[in-house]
């Protein structure tokens, strides 16, 4: 099929994504790198677990507040079913709509980021909890810090694919595009139900 | 009828098939999504009422909560049920295998 071709809503085919070679290997090399990512993360949570409360005065109990982290999972959550609502409208041809509810998504995972800069700003300025304090709190940046790391390069990546293509409309050539992007962010959502889980709550109840 | 008005009409059967089908799919992600949130409420509630609850218990059941909510959006909203997913999903064990033995490691057989 011709990749910069122009479609109908008739004539756009079922997983677009999947349509041409690159998009084909985009879609297998892009589930590798996440099958590494996994392992990546894995690591820090690792790190994270043995070095818990090592060498800290403060404990989890004391630093973590559960309404902050609440507001935090369900913007992210949120904007995981908004990036869904994109795809739907990228597999109907609706061009419009899609870009929409990506851009939807940004403002959700932006607020995220916002409450995560707040609750490092808060522990560094407020807690005296920073990056070197004890070994607890490097494995706990590392870990935290590099999800919003993921979150950032995720808006940035967002952002990108947005505005290259708002006058190209959908093809071929980008539908494989938005789709990793959107793999992406999903992947950021399921390490955060992680990290909400082993370390924010089980960290609350000691 | 010409093989031009077969071919328009398949086109045209087709695309609302795949919107039928599109729709269909849509609906089952928002029932996912209401059942993660569903999901993570019980996690916070679970904590937030530890004083009723054995500690011993939370820790498990919450970690519990979220390997069923991973699978959600693994194979819901990452559309890993769908056909063609059998190389990303053994990518994905492989990862998981990897994340679990490494987890292990570091809170059993290594001391600091």
């Amino acid at each position: 099929m011709n990749v910069e071709g122009k479609f109908t809503p008739q004539t756009w085919p079922d997983s677009p994504e999947k349509q041409t070679l690159e998009g084909k290997n985009k879609f297998l090399g892009f589930w590798l790198f996440l099958g590494g990512e996994t392992v990546l993360f894995a690591t820090l949570f690792a790190t994270y677990l043995a070095l818990k409360e090592k060498g800290s005065s403060i404990t989890t109990e004391e630093l973590f507040s559960m309404p902050l982290v609440f507001a935090m999972t369900m913007l992210l959550l949120s904007s995981s079913l908004t990036s869904v609502y994109a795809i739907y409208h990228m597999k109907n041809y609706n061009f419009k709509l899609m870009q929409a509810w990506f851009l939807l998504t940004v403002f959700l995972g932006f607020g995220f980021l916002c409450l995560e800069i707040y609750e490092f700003y808060h522990y560094v300025h407020g807690e005296h909890f920073t990056y070197s304090s004890s070994a607890f709190s490097s494995a706990y940046y590392t870990l935290v810090g590099t999800h919003g790391a993921h979150v950032t390069f995720g808006l940035l990546w967002f952002i990108a694919l947005l505005v290259r293509n708002a006058k190209r409309g959908l093809n071929l050539y980008n539908a494989p595009k938005y789709y990793v992007a959107s793999l992406y962010w999903h992947f950021i959502d399921v390490v955060w139900v992680f990290i909400f889980t082993v370390v924010y709550l089980m960290g609350m109840v000691g | 009828m010409t093989n031009e008005h077969v071919s328009k009409t398949n086109v045209r059967e087709q695309y609302e098939y795949r919107r039928k089908k599109n729709a269909k799919e849509m609906k089952l992600q928002v029932v996912t999504f209401a059942l993660m949130i569903f999901l993570t409420l019980i996690a916070f509630m679970a904590v937030g009422f530890s004083e009723h609850i054995p500690v011993k218990f939370i820790a498990p059941f919450i970690l519990l909560l979220a390997i069923i909510q991973v699978i959600f959006q693994l194979y819901y909203f990452m559309h890993a049920n769908h056909k063609g997913h059998e190389l990303p999903m053994f990518y994905m064990y492989c990862g998981a295998a990897t994340a679990f033995l490494t987890i292990l490691a570091f809170c059993t057989i290594v001391w600091w």
